[in-house]
């Protein structure tokens, strides 16, 4: 198995099937379907696999030795353009650590979910899930490449058919919310190519053969020792931009988070998006934001992380409260579920500004947890969506008494978001705040955040009441409970936010020597940089 | 009978009711009888629980067993090494009493259910809830550590919502369930920050680490003011939880569940964790945590036994009179009087339950009719329910031989020994006036629902005694609430064996400095050896109890008797006061309650309190939440539209300008060069002699311009 | 008396190259056009041969004037003949109608 290219396989596999579904004629809706489930299955299957062979005393964050599953090889090679640029050098570079491991695992689930939440497509079933494997192969290449330029490409390959998906086979006002997700992307991807490029030609690597070209290898960047003296982003050079660029970074990872005031393209994506993408939307693609910042901005920038890293839990803090007022005030259930994400990735920020062990333990935890059990909340907005035709909270009412059994996964999915103990979500907002506590200066933004928990209980109970309890609302007197296909959908997801919930240990072990090492790294400024911060 | 099987007995009590539940909604519907299935899963925690009580009582007494098992860990963290996190179950004497009174009363409770819930439509479903319940209640009782108190404690107030809501085709049902979980939820966030705090400083949740570090002058961030705030911080779950002021309001909504429901949760069992909490936490409280517990419990006390006196919905004045008697225990934990709250919460338990099944009992026999005004002279219709309300309104009037008057003289008798020792003289008066008016609205009750006519002639004539399954469990907790159960001197509680030999108050653990006075110990040699034993680790046993200095122990000596003489004065008045105006109907109700108006209304209204979190707290949280919405949708957005907009009128600009000025340049070079083309065609004339000029000509000029260099 | 020189040799040239030039530019027929030539290709042989004599070329002068006269017999035949053929095809010899150039 130590030779098997498996992470490789599990980013190209949906690449390949795109391919293969390309090539199937577009009137066997049910082959594309199927097979398409299929490649996702099988993702899901090698994620299993992933897991399984992982081992957990790997720490992986800025060891390159310690990564596991690693794919390295020499992508693009241009020698000698000039003596100021030297040889272009490019790596094709894939590893996996405590850090990424739940989010491959995350993705490989929520897609195959989403891909059978995607059987209710109708329009275009091809095209739609050759879009749709595209997107799949993008977002596992971001969480497994460990090359800042392959990172990029990724990053930006799942751009593309997001648009579309959400241009072609959104709601009413889908081309206003495609582009307006595509733009608000791609302005935050200018600010992460220019930082790219500028690290590029700061920092280089010793080659095998004595010398040392400018690298975009990510663990290298995070060693200052790499650094030339002059680049425009070396902690060696007194005059650095690190400090601008680092803000840079962080609003193009923020935007994707997303992060006030850079939230607004969120709920019309969401709103627009069919019930499958929107699962993935909340499911992976918010998470590729925090993600990029644990494994981009924070160790290649700890001196600057942690000078800023109040104003991140601060600005953690504004969306759990923000985003939570927002939720209740909506009228629309899938607007009111966006801004609970907004609320949600909240937590996420706050745990990582904490620099502990438990509040980084809690913000990746949450960005897992997030990633169930949103994706369960849409789902369930979806199956009322495809029976009722609508989305309004006032417009439902009763739904218990007409369909008990998915009023009991609701149930289940409502309670988890509001972090119910025994539940996935409890355990990781407990101990974001409990990491957030730890930390001196962010002791009142957490005790602030907190009401957040209370704000949550608000419009979640709020809208369970609206749509499901009371009197049934006649209109309604017909809709049939699940199918087999949402069973199959919603059980799997269920039984995972029992599990992490009880036993969390199965996700924390995965992560805790990564996030021990990280924090550790984070904690010491290592002792050579010499500039620290200069504006 | 070994620890390990005691141990493995509790958790055995603890899983048995989630089995229940599991079962129940999974198979509910396709096992027949399925609610016996969870009665009889009750009966056998119970019995287990009797045995482990038994056990526990009779070998280990002065003993605490521990049983605990790693859940979380973190290893290797940088700094801090090792941070884990426990499961575990921690059986000394108050677990096993609790254990023993919230699996009687939710076994009496499901048996009374199987008759009262009979025919709903989500029967099963109903006992799964009771089981889940039961499960979460179980856990408070013996959980270790604080962490895993407070996921139980959000489990009940999982399974309180889910209760409350049962029948949510009601709105005012849905409304109320929400209500408690969220007012619930307020509670439980300052608990959690205080869980924060220990947490944070300690890097353990167990209580008994966290108060070995305390007792060895190790504070949450090395100040007393951090003790105090954690300690009330935490005390703020069990604020939410009893229902103390100001979060007390969802409790009397919350008698919008079934009427047992209302008896197992509300009255007996889940209200009662928060009393349970703070004995807990009764070690690690400093004097103004505990100062200020004793008013928050006085004024809650006070508050609803105001308010119990106009209400006419007969659960409704059950509700605040368990909000009134909550806060005396609260009040009582505050001053110091730890054994007595707990024996109180005991005693309370049974006898509420009685009367909150009592209740149901009646409302079952009169069609679900709740207000009293409608009742009257049922006491010849249900004689058993009749003779056990009656038994359990005297032991919560505080009349002797009950149990009620141990538990109640014992913490009025704290409160005068707190008064005259710290000169806060207002609680003991405040005690006893609830005491007057508690024994007026029960007795109030009764007569109004059992004695005298039949207002309601209709109704009346319906009404029947009723089965045995919800008679049975009424007669066995008016039995409890008598005296000889907890000692055998009826008016001496001090002497009996669940005061002298079970409850004691611990050895509190906060500095000498924080502490009230009346708690220094004068030898310091007592406390060294207890830090040594508590270092030591938490399992060795707590034989040594230290209550009080012999100072306190005077002065409660000396209250008990003046206590015991005052409280049976005023609940006699209160007594007689009632019987005077509603049975010998001597005096008008009516005539003082116009003449004290504002005073009535503001009773009846239950002090405006609702209507007050209404305009402030929930309009506010609206009006900022629409506000936020609004800001949200014109002002982020509009500013992200905005530039959207002004990007696109640049760059209609920009196509203006590229069309008319850098294309109309362009146009105009070759417009130019078209008119040079018109000119010059001119000399195109396609005659070789015309060109022979030109040539002739050009020669010329050349000529002449460049006749320099020849 | 006045010596002839070279100037009274370039003098006569000159009138006949204008007188050449004048005929060119102001006759209709192409014939007489021709003869304008003639006249411009004599002028510039007197020039040569005055060159030669005064100059201090040797003889090459007069054997470039007699190149040009052989020249100028050819030009006068080959040019005639094309005269002829414009005759054929356009029906006349005047240049003003000839103005195919232009198109």
């Amino acid at each position: 198995m130590a030779y098997f290219p498996i992470l490789s396989f599990i980013t190209m596999l949906p690449i390949l099937g795109m391919i293969i579904v390309l090539c199937l004629p577009g009137k066997q809706e049910k082959l594309i379907k199927g097979f398409s489930a299929v490649i996702t299955g099988i993702q899901v299957i090698l994620a299993g696999i992933i897991l399984h062979s992982y081992n957990y005393s790997l720490p992986g964050v800025f060891h390159q030795n310690s990564f596991q599953f690693i794919e390295k090889f020499r992508w693009i090679e241009i020698a000698g353009l000039s003596s100021s640029i030297g040889t272009i050098k490019i790596d094709y570079f894939l590893g996996i650590d405590g850090l990424s491991a739940p989010m491959v695992l995350l993705t490989a689930l929520i897609s195959f979910i989403a891909t059978l939440s995607s059987f209710t497509i109708t329009k275009s079933v091809k095209g739609y899930f050759a879009l749709f494997l595209l997107l799949d192969a993008g977002m596992m290449g971001v969480f497994v490449s460990l090359d800042f330029f392959l990172f990029y490409i990724f990053w930006e390959l799942m751009l593309l058919p997001m648009y579309f998906l959400i241009g072609i086979w959104g709601g009413p006002r889908k081309e206003y919310a495609a582009i307006k997700f595509f733009i608000y992307t791609l302005f935050g991807s200018v600010f992460m190519l220019l930082v790219m490029i500028g690290l590029y030609f700061s920092c280089t690597e010793l080659m095998a053969n004595g010398t040392r070209v400018f690298t975009f290898n990510m663990i290298s960047l995070m060693d200052p020792n790499n650094y030339t003296a002059t680049g425009i982003l070396s902690p060696l050079n007194p005059g650095n931009l690190r400090f601008i660029a680092y803000i840079a970074l962080f609003i193009g990872f923020a935007i994707k988070i997303p992060m006030f005031p850079f939230h607004t393209w969120l709920p019309d994506a969401h709103v627009e998006a069919p019930t499958a993408i929107s699962v993935i939307l909340a499911g992976v693609l918010l998470k590729m934001g925090t993600y990029g910042i644990i494994r981009i901005s924070f160790p290649i920038f700890p001196e600057i992380t942690r000078q800023l890293a109040w104003y991140i839990g601060l600005f953690g803090m504004i969306n759990i409260i923000y985003g939570a007022l927002c939720a209740l005030a909506q009228k629309d259930f899938k607007k009111m579920i966006a801004y609970s994400s907004v609320s949600h990735m909240g937590y996420v920020m706050l745990g990582m500004a904490s620099l502990t062990s438990v509040g980084m333990s809690g913000a990746i935890f949450q960005m897992f947890n997030h990633g169930t059990i949103t994706a369960m909340l849409f789902l369930a907005v979806g199956v009322i969506y495809d029976r009722a035709h609508t989305r309004g909270l006032d417009d439902f009412g009763g739904l218990a008494l007409q369909m008990p059994v998915y009023t009991g996964f609701v149930i289940v999915a409502f309670f988890a978001a509001i972090g119910l103990p025994s539940m996935s979500g409890f355990i990781s907002e407990a101990f974001v705040f409990l990491g957030g506590f730890s930390n001196n200066s962010l002791r009142i933004i957490t005790i602030i955040s907190t009401l957040g928990i209370l704000l949550g209980a608000g419009y979640m109970l709020w809208a369970m009441q609206r749509v499901y309890l009371g009197r049934l609302n006649e209109k309604w007197n017909t809709l049939p409970d699940m199918s087999m296909t949402e069973y199959a959908m919603f059980i799997p997801l269920t039984i995972i936010i029992f599990v992490l919930g009880i036993y969390p240990s199965f996700m924390l072990d995965i992560m805790n020597t990564s996030v021990n090492s990280l924090v550790e790294f984070m904690t010491k400024i290592p002792s050579n940089i010499s500039a620290i911060g200069k504006f | 009978m070994t620890e390990a099987l005691l141990l493995n007995i509790s958790l055995a009590i603890l899983l048995l009711p989630l089995l229940g539940f599991v079962t129940l909604i999974f198979f509910g519907r396709k096992i027949p009888g399925s609610h016996w299935l969870e009665t009889g899963i009750m009966l056998l925690c119970l019995l287990l629980s009797v045995y482990t009580g038994f056990g526990k009582l009779a070998y280990y007494v002065g003993q605490n067993l521990i049983m605990e098992g790693r859940w979380i860990q973190f290893w290797n963290v940088p700094v801090l090494g090792q941070i884990q996190m426990d499961l575990g179950i921690k059986l000394d004497n108050l677990t096993v009493i609790m254990l023993f009174v919230v699996t009687l009363i939710s076994f009496l409770v499901h048996l009374f259910s199987v008759a009262y819930m009979k025919g709903d439509a989500r029967y099963t479903r109903y006992f799964a809830y009771l089981g889940v319940f039961t499960f979460s209640m179980l856990g408070i009782v013996l959980t270790h550590n604080i962490l895993m108190m407070y996921i139980f404690w959000e489990l009940v107030g999982l399974s309180s919502y889910l209760l409350i809501g049962f029948w949510f085709e009601k709105k005012s049902a849905s409304d109320a369930s929400k209500k408690a979980f969220l007012v619930n939820r307020v509670g439980d966030t300052g608990m959690f920050i205080g869980i924060m705090i220990l947490f944070t400083h300690y890097h353990t949740f167990t209580f008994d680490a966290i108060f070995a570090q305390i007792a060895s002058g190790n504070l949450p961030f090395h100040s007393g003011a951090w003790l105090t705030a954690a300690g009330l911080l935490i005390f703020m779950g069990a604020v939410g939880k009893s229902a103390q002021f100001p979060l007390h309001v969802w409790l009397p909504d919350a008698m919008e569940g079934p009427t047992p429901v209302s008896a197992l949760i509300h009255a007996a069992t889940m209200v009662a964790a928060g009393v349970y909490l703070v004995a807990r936490i009764f070690v690690m409280l400093t004097a103004d945590a505990m100062l200020t517990i004793a008013i928050v419990g006085m004024v809650t006390s006070f508050i609803a036994a105001t308010i119990a006196l106009t209400q006419n919905d007969i659960k409704k004045v059950l509700a605040y009179s368990t909000v009134s008697q909550l806060g005396y225990m609260i009040m009582a934990m505050g001053v110091g009087a730890y054994n007595y709250a707990f024996f109180h919460l005991v005693t309370h338990a049974f006898f509420k339950a009685c009367l909150f099944l009592g209740s149901g009992s009646v409302i079952h026999s009169m069609h679900h009719e709740q207000d009293i005004r409608n009742m009257g002279g049922l006491r010849k219709k249900m004689p058993i329910t009749y003779y056990s309300f009656l038994i359990s309104t005297l032991a919560i009037s505080g009349i002797p031989f009950t149990s009620g008057f141990l538990s109640k003289d014992g913490i009025l008798a704290g409160t005068l020994a707190f008064g005259s020792l710290t000169g806060h003289w207002l609680i003991p008066a405040v005690a006893f006036l609830v005491a007057l008016m508690t024994a007026f609205y029960m007795f109030r009750l009764v007569i109004l629902t059992f004695h005298g006519e039949p207002r309601d002639r209709h109704k009346y004539d319906h009404a029947h005694e009723s089965p045995f399954v919800m008679a049975m469990p009424l007669a066995l907790l008016a039995t409890l609430s008598l005296f000889f159960w907890y000692g055998a001197n009826p008016i001496n509680p001090g002497t009996g064996w669940f005061l002298n030999k079970w409850v004691q108050t611990p050895h509190t653990v906060v500095p000498q400095a924080q502490r009230f006075d009346f708690m220094k110990t004068e030898t310091t040699e007592t406390e060294v050896e207890g830090n040594n034993k508590a270092v030591a680790g938490h399992k060795v046993a707590e034989a040594e109890y230290i209550t009080h200095s012999e100072h306190y122990m005077h002065a409660m000596h000396q209250a008990h008797y003046p206590a015991m003489i005052l409280s049976l004065f005023v609940g006699g008045i209160g007594i007689f006061f009632s019987f005077m105006m509603y049975h010998w109907k001597k005096i008008d109700p009516d005539k003082i309650a116009g003449s004290i108006k504002p005073l009535y209304n503001l009773s009846l209204n239950k002090w405006y309190i609702d209507e007050i979190y209404d305009a402030t707290f929930i309009r506010g949280t609206m009006l900022l939440s629409k506000f936020l919405a609004t800001f949200d949708n014109k002002v982020v957005d509009g500013i992200v539209n905005g530039t959207a907009t002004v990007t696109r009128f640049i760059s209609r600009a920009s196509g203006i300008f590229d069309n008319v000025v850098v294309d109309g340049f362009v146009n105009f070079t070759a417009y130019l060069s078209g008119l040079i083309g018109i000119f010059f065609r001119k000399f195109q004339t396609g005659k070789v002699q015309t060109y022979i000029v030109m040539v002739v000509f050009s020669a010329l000029i050349l000529l002449f311009i460049f006749r320099p260099f020849f | 008396m006045v010596q002839v020189g070279l100037n009274q040799f370039l003098i006569v040239s000159t009138i006949l190259f204008s007188l050449g030039i004048f005929g060119i530019v102001t006759r209709r027929n192409a014939v007489m056009v021709l003869m304008g030539i003639e006249l411009v290709l004599n002028s510039a042989n007197i020039n040569f041969v005055a060159f030669a004599k005064f100059g201090n070329f040797g003889l090459s002068g007069q054997i470039v004037a007699l190149f040009v006269i052989i020249l100028a017999a050819a030009e006068a035949a080959i040019a005639l003949a094309i005269v002829l053929n414009i005759y054929k095809t356009f029906a006349t010899v005047n240049v003003d109608e000839i103005d195919k150039l232009k198109e």
